[in-house]
């Protein structure tokens, strides 16, 4: 017993050697980074212990850009729920062939650089644009409307980029589910809605739960779909960090603004597990 | 007279080119066990999933209690369903799945334990109303899962294949307590199987389909003694099949002899197929029996022995507990109530 519990340890080794290096001090570093200060000179960092950092992200500019990141990632992940649960269940309705094609054509955009494609919103989104054109003949809108860099226009680019993961994550639990649980419940007296709503829909939590998880983090930090779609108008925590990093050459802060939003996402996380007593996710642990 | 409950009117059923119902008609009464036996793909779960309402016919009616009800959505209808793989709700413990009906009905909560309580007991899982189901075994999860069906009373109950996925030794089992619920409860088991053994252990009544026709209906003995034609003697036990012609009535020629049988009806000289089970067969010496032959091979089978006998037109399949060795030339004895004639079947 003892023995094979230390073979075992020796084989997990590697890979915690590879956590430690590659996860562990990284994470690790930013942590003392984030207590460093920027040096005088404007390069490089300066090893001094202060909390100037962090003081720093209370100041109201700062708080806001939180507070706005966070509405987005909300609405991101309230509208993919909306848009993804049904259409990863469908997906599972499908039959054996057309399912290879469905799942094919939903993972067809990851073979394309997401800037690309967002680049490529923004010719459908300008004024002269085709859903301008099309509303407008449609006779929907008297005027092009100005969808381009606004706060719409990221969470369109959000969405349409996170869209995948909670569709796919909804498909995987909705694909091992027994059919015939939903004809048991119609057996049993139940109508179609309220089958699916006592059996099937519980039954795909797992992957409704981690298609949120995969969309709500990312949608935290996605800073270019803002910069592109949002002209730089709306600034998020991710390009605060990104601008921070590069232009403002402050890592320290930007280290310091990382952990904040760490413990933010970790935060809710908690609190979201909690809440949905969800200890299996699929997926992911 | 027992009164007919459901009357199934000339069936068809087509999914995409395929036929797979070809005109079933088939009364169902009150009380009774009645089996679909077939092999697969002979439309035997399809008949059971019309009358379920799972799936509506292409052509043809369903009568419940003389009311057509082909179009009447599965909740609506006086029947339940025991389901191949159980199909328990795997997120509700025992007590809520069998619940599940009587919730739905908004029955008094102090009334659904009481009745959960004496269906938990009528299946002999009394004390399991909080157990997890995904942690049952498959016997059991089978009997959370009649039970389940039952608690809700209907007029019939509908079962595909239930026993399929349990061990041989719980089967026996659980076929006997099938029989012995159904008598308790009386109402009508309409119940689907391929394994002719179930059939016939548990049955009033068997119809026996294949390619999506009825073969024959009738008790089990009638299915084994009197086979109607040639599919049903062979997938009904094993057989050995001759082709002969009736002489007259009670008088049947086959291998060039002729026998007197208990069979009449057909015309004379007309071509059929006589069925001999092989547990009719006896052996005696040569100089006993009109038909001769040579023991080719012998199998012991426990009760029995199998033995094969080369004859001058055929190989005869005879279960018996005499022996004889291999090589031993001898004869083989049948009275005429062993004899069952067939009419002949056209292409099978």
């Amino acid at each position: 017993m003892r023995r094979r519990n230390r073979a075992g340890m020796w084989m997990v080794l590697p890979l915690t050697i590879f956590t430690l290096i590659f996860v562990a001090a990284p994470l690790l570093y930013m942590v003392f980074l984030s207590f460093a200060s920027q040096s005088s000179s404007g390069f490089g960092v300066e090893w001094k212990f202060t909390l100037e950092n962090y003081k720093r992200i209370l100041d109201p500019v700062y708080r806001n850009t939180f507070y706005g990141s966070l509405r987005l990632a909300f609405s991101t992940t309230a509208l993919n729920i909306l848009l993804g649960y049904p259409f990863g269940y469908f997906m599972a309705k499908l039959s054996a062939k057309k399912k290879k094609a469905a799942v094919l054509f939903l993972m067809l955009p990851f073979w394309l650089n997401s800037l690309i494609r967002l680049y490529g919103w923004i010719i459908l989104l300008q004024k002269k644009g085709l859903v301008n054109e099309v509303l407008l003949r449609l006779h929907l809108i008297d005027k092009p409307l100005k969808i381009l860099y606004s706060y719409p226009a990221i969470l369109i680019g959000m969405v349409y980029v996170l869209l995948p993961f909670m569709a796919l994550s909804v498909y995987s639990s909705a694909e091992k589910l027994d059919w015939s649980l939903a004809e048991a419940a119609r057996d049993l007296g139940a109508g179609r809605c309220y089958a699916f709503f006592t059996i099937i829909f519980p039954l795909t939590l797992p992957g409704l739960f981690s298609g949120i998880i995969l969309t709500f983090i990312p949608s935290m930090g996605l800073f270019f779909i803002a910069d592109i779609l949002g002209g730089n108008k709306i600034v998020l925590v991710g390009s605060l960090i990104q601008e921070q990093m590069t232009r403002g050459n402050n890592w320290p802060f930007a280290a310091a603004l990382a952990m904040v939003l760490l413990v933010v996402t970790s935060l809710l996380l908690g609190l979201y597990k909690k809440l949905t007593n969800s200890d299996v996710l699929e997926g992911i642990g | 007279m027992k009164n007919k409950l459901i009357e199934l009117r000339n069936l068809t059923k087509n999914f995409d080119d395929q036929q797979v119902l070809k005109g079933i008609s088939l009364d169902i009464y009150e009380n009774e066990f009645l089996t679909l036996l077939g092999p697969s793909g002979c439309g035997k779960t399809t008949t059971l999933r019309i009358i379920a309402g799972f799936e509506e016919p292409s052509d043809g009616q369903v009568l419940f209690n003389g009311i057509e009800i082909s179009k009447v959505p599965p909740y609506k209808r006086e029947v339940n369903t025991v389901f191949q793989k159980y199909a328990l709700f795997p997120h509700l413990n025992v007590a809520d799945n069998i619940a599940f009906g009587l919730n739905l009905k908004k029955v008094e909560k102090s009334v659904i334990s009481q009745k959960v309580e004496r269906m938990l007991k009528m299946v002999g899982l009394s004390g399991f109303e909080n157990r997890d189901v995904t942690l049952l075994s498959g016997g059991q999860q089978q009997r959370v899962a009649i039970a389940r069906a039952l608690v809700n009373e209907p007029k019939v109950l509908l079962l595909d294949e239930p026993l399929g996925a349990l061990d041989a030794k719980i089967r026996k089992q659980m076929q006997l307590e099938l029989k012995k619920i159904q008598r308790e409860v009386g109402i009508t088991f309409v119940y689907v199987t391929h394994d002719q053994e179930e059939a016939l252990s548990m049955s009033d009544a068997v119809v026996v389909m294949n390619n999506g026709e009825i073969q024959q209906i009738g008790t089990p003995t009638d299915i084994y003694n009197e086979p109607e034609n040639r599919f049903v003697a062979s997938f009904i036990g094993e057989s050995n099949i001759i082709e002969g012609h009736m002489i007259r009535d009670y008088l049947v020629e086959f291998d060039d002899f002729q026998f007197e049988c208990v069979d009449k009806g057909f015309e004379d000289n007309e071509e059929v197929e006589v069925v001999l089970r092989p547990e009719d067969l006896d052996i005696v010496e040569p100089e006993h029996a009109k038909i001769t032959g040579v023991v080719r091979d012998i199998t012991f089978k426990g009760v029995h022995y199998e033995i094969m006998i080369e004859t001058e037109k055929r190989m005869y399949n005879v279960h018996t507990t005499d022996y004889a060795p291999v090589g031993k030339k001898i004869g083989l004895l049948f009275g005429p109530e062993d004899i069952h004639v067939m009419c002949k079947m056209g292409a099978y």
